[in-house]
């Protein structure tokens, strides 16, 4: 542990930040673990109060503001709504780093970020061999949903209804592509993300039958590392430029158009959080070029590819779930929307408060389950009572969340990826 | 932090999980929306039913226990910074609406209910309430009640104390209280209810308020005003009001504000113009129509360069978002923002911003001036940053400045704020020595120890 003056003037460094909160406390309109809590640490306001206390030297308590700190979604929302536009998510990305630097990381997280996310072929090679022992330590509940739940007690489990680690990965099913330019005149860089790696290859799969569908070339290298979000939310800088450094030598010299990723999250990291936290300035040199060629893939098919809505599909309904990430930090809200219409076996009905996080919040929903499951409750409910015959959205994790919730309130209904329902709708 | 026996007798009546007492917890409780430095309390206590409260300030007065209740915190007055050692009272969890009765027009409530949330129920039922903090979203009712919370409707249909009715509330004993009624006309004993309306939470504990509803109107029509003379709009202002038209709202840009919300949200406002009145009119279609017509003719008298009415729906909604955008965007522009509301008759507004634009280039500050200028609420807010202790220094004094015009004007302290502990210090300049002391025996016989809120309103020393 390092002394604590010297973790006084890591937060120091963060004033310039904490002092445009004017404390107004309009996140609390906004903060979804604010809204099953009620507490006022657990909304940004205190935590920024929290955070400018102990770098003021008024409490003296880093133990009690990192536990405060950590109950967050990363969802962005108040930042979105924030009168005063504080840069949220900087402060607390390092404001956790410099807490964690102080307290080290956990066993688990050591293992887990240094060991593991870092070497791309230990984490697939070790994912591929847990895919096909999973069956002893798990039964599935749910078909439709594909669900299953853990045999035995699990703290880590609990009582969730989890999918299942993928039989076959996406890396294992494809090869690296190294395609020229189709017909569409672009050529792509695809980023599937471990998500849609190791739990949800289907989806990697619909992308890339889409985008030969419309013609569009694509480079897709093997030994893609994680984007690195996991570590940095848990204050792991290290680990992540790590991460970031071998995703930079894959990319930063592949010529492409665009990046596209299915998932919400990673586009996000990609594109703002690799150029701001970032340190290393030659990394950060590398990396600027492939962040701003960054495209979730429904933007892509509409802004880029020109993809339109359709007057009058009649096929099942299907509903549309923000991702915090996609709407809160790049504003991508209409495409996924104009993509879904323009499904041609798919009749699109807007989902009441379809832009409240469904309580994933990656390793949030670890640490914090009880919350994370009242709010995707709440997503669940609104899902249900929508009479929509299919959830959409944009992002592997609140798929995963909101199947979860799904299953775990008895519903069958099925949760897919928008890139799925719109490959669906291409015929094979 | 509090001892174990005192957290076990609070834990006694909520239950250990609705009681916080470490650091990290009641730190977050240290602090509202005014620029003032933060106290945190000894214990934190989030009540689930309202008989707690009674419980809780029965053993805070038993132990002489400073007690301040909190809703959302918004306080802009600092009325609801605690007292170091003190215990913060909690009413998030009490955010029940009791009853909604159609035919009598009224509702009863818990203390929690946030504002908003009640006005969108209120008009789910066809029915309305009108009065909407700036921070209504997050704002609770009890809150309301305690600051006489005002808003954008103030000048037609009054502020928080126009729509309370009944209240029932705690004394220092535990002991409830009610007055007032649901019915229109009562007049049983003092006026209780008036009297907890701005008593900023130093009289009682407020248990349940029974608000007044009313018809909503059936139309609205929204303007914006372009002037390029300051006084012109103000001048404006008082002429509508002469021709006996009360609009719902009738609100003020300056020219600095303009500036920064077209800065902030690109929506094409009249960058040039020296000031922007955005005015509604609602009531009867036929009355709405005419009102418009006659505030237009009024506005363009009056040396308007260009009077812009809302065509529809969407157009409505972009004249208003100027006017929200208001804080957020001035708020953008340095740390600390420093939103006052001295309030001055509305005839005398040309006054107030003259003496404001003087202000301004005196101590040399930013000011962006915005406002109800139907009702002389304004609100100059003052650019800064607090870290800056030179310039803090010449803000602290441009605030006293502000306030010695605003009452030189037979204006107040506070038009929707509140005194807190900001603004204790002027209460003997707007009222009287005697006021104060009055003020003082009332707590004194009603909370002799001095528990409730103290420092608040009438605490700044005399000499």
């Amino acid at each position: 542990m390092a002394d604590i003056q010297k973790l006084v003037t890591m937060l120091k460094e963060l004033d310039d930040q904490l002092v445009s909160c004017m404390r107004c406390g309009m996140c609390q309109a906004v903060c979804p673990v604010f809204a099953e809590t009620g507490r006022e640490a657990d909304v940004t306001r205190g935590k920024l109060a929290l955070l400018d206390g102990l770098a003021g030297e008024i409490l003296k308590d880093p133990k009690g503001v990192k536990e405060q700190l950590d109950r967050c979604l990363l969802c962005g929302t108040c930042q979105a709504n924030c009168p005063s536009g504080v840069h949220v998510m900087d402060i607390f990305l390092k404001a956790r780093a410099i807490l964690t630097g102080y307290f080290g990381l956990s066993p688990a997280k050591r293992i887990i970020f240094k060991q593991l996310l870092t070497r791309p072929e230990l984490f697939n090679k070790l994912t591929t061999f847990g895919s096909k022992f999973q069956g002893m330590f798990a039964k599935p509940v749910n078909d439709v949903l594909g669900t299953s739940c853990a045999r035995f007690q699990a703290p880590l489990i609990a009582d969730r209804h989890f999918p299942s680690l993928a039989a076959k990965p996406f890396h294992k099913s494809t090869k690296p592509m190294d395609e020229p330019a189709g017909k569409s005149g672009v050529r792509v860089a695809f980023y599937p993300g471990c998500m849609v790696d190791k739990v949800y290859p289907g989806v990697g799969h619909a992308v890339l039958k889409v985008l030969k569908h419309h013609g569009v070339g694509v480079f897709m290298p093997h030994g893609q590392a994680c984007c690195g979000i996991p570590a940095l939310s848990s204050g792991d800088r290290e680990s992540f430029e790590k991460m970031v450094a071998t995703n930079a030598d894959l990319f930063s010299n592949a010529d492409f158009d665009y990046i596209l990723t299915p998932c919400a999250t990673c586009s996000a990291t990609l594109k703002e959080i690799w150029p701001t936290m970032v340190d290393n300035e030659s990394l950060k040199a590398r990396i600027g070029p492939v962040a701003d060629k960054v495209m979730d893939v429904s933007e892509f098919l509409v802004n880029v590819l020109g993809v339109e809505a359709m007057e009058g599909a009649a096929g099942k309904k299907v509903t549309y779930h923000d991702p915090c990430h996609l709407r809160n930090s790049l504003k991508v809200t209409a495409q996924p929307r104009t993509v879904l219409q323009a499904s041609k076996n798919a009749s699109f009905v807007e989902l009441p408060n379809a832009a409240t996080c469904c309580g994933c919040g990656g390793s949030f929903s670890l640490h914090h389950y009880e919350i994370s499951k009242k709010i995707g409750d709440l997503k669940a409910k609104t899902v249900e009572d929508s009479g929509a015959e299919t959830l959409a959205t944009s992002c592997p994790a609140c798929m995963m969340q909101i199947a979860d919730r799904l299953s775990q309130r008895g519903h069958s209904i099925p949760v897919k990826h928008v890139i799925e329902v719109y490959a669906e709708s291409l015929g094979s | 932090m509090a001892d174990k026996a005192l957290l076990k007798e609070f834990e006694a009546i909520v239950g250990a999980d609705n009681v916080m007492s470490a650091e990290a917890e009641t730190h977050a409780y240290s602090y509202d929306a005014a620029v003032l430095d933060s106290v945190a309390p000894a214990v934190v206590v989030r009540p689930t039913e309202t008989e707690q409260l009674g419980a809780i300030t029965a053993l805070c007065n038993k132990h002489g226990l400073p007690l301040t209740v909190r809703g959302a915190g918004t306080n802009l007055s600092g009325g609801t910074i605690p007292s170091k050692g003190g215990v913060v009272v909690l009413t998030g969890a009490l955010n029940k609406i009791l009853e909604l009765n159609m035919d009598d027009l009224y509702a009863r409530v818990q203390p929690g209910v946030i504002t908003a949330k009640f006005a969108a129920e209120v008009a789910s039922k066809g029915l309305f309430y009108p009065p909407d903090p700036g921070s209504q979203t997050v704002s609770t009712l009890g809150g309301n009640v305690a600051e006489n919370a005002g808003g954008l409707r103030g000048l037609k249909y009054g502020v928080t104390k126009d729509y309370l009715m009944g209240i029932s509330f705690y004394d220092v004993n535990g002991d409830l209280v009610k007055s007032g009624s649901r019915t229109v006309k009562c007049v049983t004993g003092y006026n209780l209810p008036g009297l907890m309306v701005a008593s900023e939470g130093t009289l009682g504990v407020f248990n349940e308020i029974t608000f007044k509803l009313i018809p909503p109107p059936q139309a609205a029509q929204s303007m914006m005003a372009v002037f390029d003379d300051v006084l012109d709009a103000s001048r404006t202002v008082s002429a509508i009001i002469a021709a006996k038209i009360l609009p719902a709202t009738l609100e003020f840009m300056d020219n600095f504000t303009i500036r920064t919300v077209d800065n902030f949200r690109k929506a094409g406002l009249p960058t040039d113009a020296a000031a922007l009145l955005l005015i509604e009119v609602d009531g009867h279609p036929a009355q709405v129509a005419e009102e418009a017509e006659k505030v237009e003719k009024i506005c363009k008298e009056h040396n308007a360069k260009s009077v812009e009415v809302a065509k529809d729906a969407e157009h409505r909604a972009k004249v208003w978002q100027a006017r929200r955008d208001a804080l957020p965007a001035l708020a953008n522009l340095k740390p600390t923002c420093v939103l006052e509301d001295a309030t001055v008759p509305r005839s005398r507004i040309p006054a107030m911003m003259e003496a404001l634009a003087r202000i301004s280039k005196e101590f040399d500050l930013t000011i962006g001036t915005f406002g109800h200028a139907g009702d002389g609420n304004l609100h100059p807010t003052i650019l800064t940053d607090k870290r800056n202790e030179q310039e803090w220094h010449r803000v602290e004094k441009a605030i006293d400045a502000i306030f010695d015009e605003a009452l030189a004007m037979g204006g107040t302290l506070s038009g929707e704020h509140g005194i807190g502990l900001a603004k204790s210090k002027y209460m003997e300049q707007e009222t009287s020595r005697a006021t104060i002391e009055y003020s003082r025996r009332m707590k004194k016989s009603l909370d002799p120890k001095g528990i409730l809120n103290p420092g608040k309103i009438i605490s700044a020393l005399l000499d």
